[in-house]
């Protein structure tokens, strides 16, 4: 779960004015009324960011959504519907995100929409199917920024990314003061997905613990030298990182074992959930006792999530725990709106709008869906998850069945 | 906020800055030479990441040994690039149109390297890239130590190449007045494909220190060159000397303002600079108005 804001597109006035014609085209297209001939497919319109910052988001999104639909169609589609998906790539840009939606629904004539990768582009993104009726169900836009909008139509089926650390700060509260870190940094990227997530955390950590450092970086910062350099420099016991991608979280790392410090709990907000990717960007010693927050790893016990994920890895290889949360997040989007579809009979999105927001327990991979007026998922745990040798385990909430003991303090770089 | 701190962040800003100066030297050159604003500079340098990488890993080539092959093969690859798109650039739209193309070989390259690796961020690894040393109380790499050196190398023989050779003469020539030099039997063409050459093969050594202290995919690349870019319009376009200042400049400054003051304000602190420098100096700090010259 990574919503991040970098971006440079030289073709940002191409796409503002592409995104006006295709304004002006809404007139002879789009269609949300849900109608579709016998034998006719059902089209989902989907941008994902294949290309640019968010592209190894974007392409694990698109294996999830992919993969969805093999099953989905594997057992004879969407109320007998052939299931087609319309994918469009934004190069990660909120400015492409918007012309696309714009032409999947009034071009493509897409039946449902899907949404794209983060928070910064699924705003956008919601904003703009919103004009045209349709329910935006997506699965990596948690930031409150996009609760806060006032739409009637996203449903984000993961756990809003503000919980994410609740679990992390209770178990670091609720240690023994002979053991309990004195100590902690904050230090976070201003991106939309990361501050709400490490401010939530330093309120439920509160005084418990002595806060050292507390900064906010420039998501568009290339060079984190400095920035983590004066991290090390506090010597806290406790590092809470307000990260969105492997660069960032690597880079930390990389400055933290140069200066020979090694903190005793070292939580990011998204990297560490990337699986193979990341032990592949750190190395699988320096992976040993990384911490983030997340809603599923690839050895849920969850029998759907079980299934996804040797599906996923008979497809393309692998292990368990190597299979990216962005998988399972894109693949519960899928199973979400299936349920929907098939409540409400038939693919009118005023119909699955209504039909989400009254309150319907719905399943995925990653557990229960149950959406609240402004579309977060009630229904999800948030988990904390560490990297324990070449393994992905949960260790909190505390005292939940899945979890194991966790590994404090956390051993030294490459060790 | 104290003194140790403060130094670490200048001598980490001049050791980093050196390696973006010498990326945004090729690009630079190839300004002023040609008149192409290259913005597949970046895509170029993870080229040379990747490059780098891929020695490392498949063949055990150690990085820096590597570039003897990396920056030859990145020098040919500029070769065949300004042959086959940029040198049949023509006309007086010749520069806005350098823009297009460059872009497109950068997706090209982009989709291409994202075929071959994959968008999984990788880094390259060796034994002195985490190593460090003790000064003023603080730890540095000796990667970054290693990677000022390369780069303070590769500028001093750039500059020599420039000042004391024949073909440094009629680059310079072409620097400052391209029909001038044609009229005095200077080959302006073969100064331009070769100035592009050398523009992309710096790009291999600058690749492959950046891929040594950062993960990196070649989405990384759009990161880089809204960089070098500044770099280059701070230091004046066509500027080696001023890409150079340029460079170390902008990730000292921020580096200190990130330290002294917070982070999130260490890149608008750099652009400030920046209006400041063009509104006094709109050519840049060593930029001409009416020629791009050294």
């Amino acid at each position: 779960m990574k919503r991040k804001g970098k971006l440079f597109r030289a073709c940002g006035v191409t796409s503002v004015a592409a995104a006006t014609v295709m304004m002006m085209a809404t007139a002879s297209g789009a269609s949300s009324s849900g109608s579709i001939a016998k034998g006719a497919p059902v089209k989902i319109g989907i941008s994902l960011s294949l290309s640019g910052d968010f592209s190894a988001d974007g392409l694990a999104y698109q294996q999830g959504y992919k993969l969805w639909a093999a099953d989905v169609n594997a057992s004879g589609g969407l109320l007998g519907h052939k299931v087609v998906l319309d994918i469009t790539s934004d190069a990660s840009s909120p400015t492409q995100v918007v012309t696309n939606y714009q032409k999947l629904i009034s071009v493509d004539h897409v039946n449902l929409t899907f949404g794209p990768f983060s928070t910064l582009l699924t705003l956008p993104a919601a904003q703009t199917v919103n004009r045209y009726g349709y329910a935006m169900i997506e699965g990596a836009g948690g930031g409150p920024s996009v609760f806060q909008a006032g739409l009637k139509n996203v449903f984000d089926v993961t756990l809003p990314v503000a919980y994410d650390l609740k679990p992390f700060a209770t178990w670091l509260t609720s240690l023994p003061a002979s053991t309990r870190p004195k100590t902690i940094s904050y230090v976070t990227s201003n991106d939309p997905f990361t501050q709400p997530v490490v401010q939530e955390a330093q309120k439920l950590i509160g005084k418990s613990v002595k806060t050292v450092y507390n900064k906010v970086f420039p998501a568009e910062a290339t060079d984190y030298t400095s920035i983590a350099d004066a991290v090390a420099a506090a010597k806290a016991q406790v590092v809470v990182l307000g990260s969105v991608d492997v660069p960032t979280v690597s880079a930390f790392m990389q400055a933290f074992e140069q200066a020979h410090y090694t903190p005793e709990a070292f939580i990011a907000t998204a990297g560490p959930d990337q699986g193979a990717a990341f032990i592949k960007a750190v190395g699988a010693g320096n992976a040993d006792g990384m911490m983030v927050p997340n809603s599923w790893y690839g050895g849920s016990k969850n029998p759907a999530s079980r299934k996804m994920v040797a599906e996923y890895v008979k497809k393309y290889g692998g292990t368990a725990a190597g299979v990216n949360a962005d998988i399972a997040e894109a693949y519960s989007v899928g199973q979400a709106m299936a349920q929907a579809v098939t409540a409400t009979k038939g693919f009118n999105n005023a119909a699955i709008i209504k039909y989400l927001h009254s309150g319907p327990t719905l399943s995925s991979v990653q557990g229960s869906v149950k959406f609240d007026a402004l579309g977060e998922n009630t229904a999800q745990t948030a988990y904390t998850f560490q990297w324990q040798g070449a393994k992905f385990v949960e260790v909190n909430p505390v005292g939940d069945p899945g979890a194991v003991k966790v590994l404090f303090p956390k051993p030294a770089w490459g060790k | 906020m104290n003194s140790s701190a403060l130094i670490h962040a200048v001598i980490d800003g001049v050791l980093t800055g050196s390696v973006y100066a010498l990326m945004a030297t090729g690009l630079t050159l190839i300004f002023g030479v040609m008149d192409i604003i290259n913005v597949a500079q970046g895509i170029f340098v993870i080229l040379g990441a990747y490059l780098s990488y891929a020695l490392s890993v498949h063949w055990g080539i150690d990085s820096f040994v590597g570039l003897v092959i990396t920056i030859p093969t990145l020098f040919l690859v500029g070769i065949v690039v300004e042959r086959a798109f940029i040198g049949r650039l023509k006309g007086p739209e010749k520069t806005a149109m350098s823009i297009l193309v460059t872009y497109a070989i950068s997706l090209v390259i982009e989709g291409s390297l994202n075929m071959i690796f994959s968008v999984n961020y990788v880094q390259i690894s060796a034994s002195y890239v985490n190593k460090t040393f003790r000064i003023f109380g603080v730890y540095f790499a000796y990667i970054y130590v290693y990677g000022f050196i390369m780069a303070a190398i590769l500028l001093v023989a750039l500059y020599v190449m420039l000042y004391r050779t024949r073909f440094g003469a009629s680059i310079r020539a072409s620097l400052a007045d391209q029909t001038a030099a044609a009229l005095v039997g200077i080959d302006v063409k073969r100064v331009s494909t070769i100035c592009f050459g050398i523009g992309i093969a710096v790009t291999a050594a600058g690749g492959m220190v950046f891929g040594a202290t950062n993960a990196f995919n070649a989405s990384t690349s759009y990161d880089l060159i809204s960089r070098l870019l500044v770099i280059i319009v701070l230091g004046g376009m066509g500027s080696l000397g001023g890409a150079l200042l340029a460079g170390i400049l902008m990730v000292t400054l921020e580096d200190i303002v990130g330290v002294v003051w917070s982070p999130v304000w260490s890149i608008i602190a750099f652009y400030i600079v920046l209006v400041i420098v063009l509104s006094i100096r709109p050519q840049g700090l060593f930029g001409k108005q009416s020629a791009r010259v050294a």
